[in-house]
């Protein structure tokens, strides 16, 4: 039957998962059929994907982005792979939908931010203590490569001005707010919504300190423009901004961006 | 008039501008759909709103 085994079509003799691991590997392999780890044998049916992966072995990279990619739901990784998308900002949200957005195989980003690494980053934001001092731009393409070497990732020093927005992510099929203060969010979505109507925006707004994780969801403010927060707590004196809330968040902005790629608009 | 979905008494006549700032919005953190359609910050002043205009407003806080 037609199965893909290790991200390559062909046509096999097998009726059973455990069949297509002993062909192609031995009886100690992860075994993934259609993005699940199984442990008892299933059978097989036409256009399956089946992953056989040995433990503890540096696979070719050919083989290593089908493994990679192994626990997806099928078919999902081609249409990931073409993706484009646009971070602008990178600190507590930005790094970290940077590198949701890496593992799940998105096949082209861009970054862009202005600042540097520096200690009160660490927080809640994606980088190690060897990365203070260097571009954030820079340490977070060195984590993706780390992370997933089949991404191509653009970067971009600088800051966004309203001059700069449709130079720097047209091109995109969507941009990722992920500012820090309200102006700058605000300025972003506007001249996104004004002069790229064909983008999509994931913005996001109030994450800070250590309210419920509940209150944080996803909405679709305007036919381009989803917004992912509480809507009320921002930072300021006495409430800050902490790790969980802004994965949280950072989290619902990209599962968004994944949903959109995927081609589902509601949230 | 739809404001965020829920009706408001437009009362006299006014700007786009005028309904925000008496309705204490802060222009700089926010973004305006007035029936479907976005709203440079430019123009606020220039839209007189009408008992049936659909009006979003997104407005921000902080915090990322």
């Amino acid at each position: 039957m037609r199965l893909t085994v290790n991200g390559r079509q062909g046509d096999f003799d097998c009726q059973t998962a455990f069949q297509i691991r002993d062909l192609v590997g031995d009886k100690n392999d992860l075994v993934i059929l259609n993005g699940y780890q199984i442990e008892e044998d299933y059978p097989l049916a036409e256009n399956d994907v089946v992953t056989i992966i040995p433990k503890g072995v540096l696979p070719q990279k050919e083989e290593l982005e089908s493994m990679m990619m192994a626990r997806h739901t099928p078919y999902v990784h081609e249409k990931l792979k073409k993706g484009k998308v646009a971070i602008a900002g990178l600190g507590g949200l930005g790094s970290n939908i940077a590198v949701m957005l890496a593992r799940i195989g998105v096949g082209q980003l861009l970054l862009v931010d202005f600042d540097i690494v520096e200690p009160s980053n660490l927080n809640r934001q994606s980088y190690y203590l060897s990365h203070l001092g260097m571009p954030k731009t820079i340490a977070l393409k060195q984590q993706i490569a780390q992370i997933n070497p089949f991404i191509r990732v653009e970067t971009v020093t600088t800051k966004v001005t309203e001059d700069n927005v449709p130079e720097l992510f047209s091109g995109y099929d969507i941009i990722c707010e992920a500012f820090d203060k309200a102006k700058e969010k605000a300025m972003l979505v506007n001249t996104v919504l004004e002069k790229l109507p064909g983008i999509k925006i994931v913005a996001a707004s109030g994450m800070a300190g250590y309210e419920s994780s509940n209150l944080i969801q996803t909405r679709r403010a305007m036919k381009n423009l989803y917004i992912c927060g509480d809507l009320e707590n921002g930072a300021k004196v006495g409430r800050g901004l902490m790790a969980p809330r802004v994965q949280i968040c950072a989290g619902h902005q990209a599962n968004m961006v994944l949903r959109l790629l995927l081609g589902i608009e509601e949230v | 008039m739809k404001v965020n979905g829920k009706d408001i008494p437009l009362g006299e006549k006014q700007s786009l501008l005028d309904f925000l700032q008496s309705n204490n919005y802060d222009i700089r953190v926010i973004a305006v759909e007035l029936n479907g359609k976005v709203i440079p910050k430019s123009e606020y002043k220039d839209v007189l709103l009408k008992d049936e205009d659909k009006l979003e407003i997104v407005s921000f806080v902080g915090g990322g």
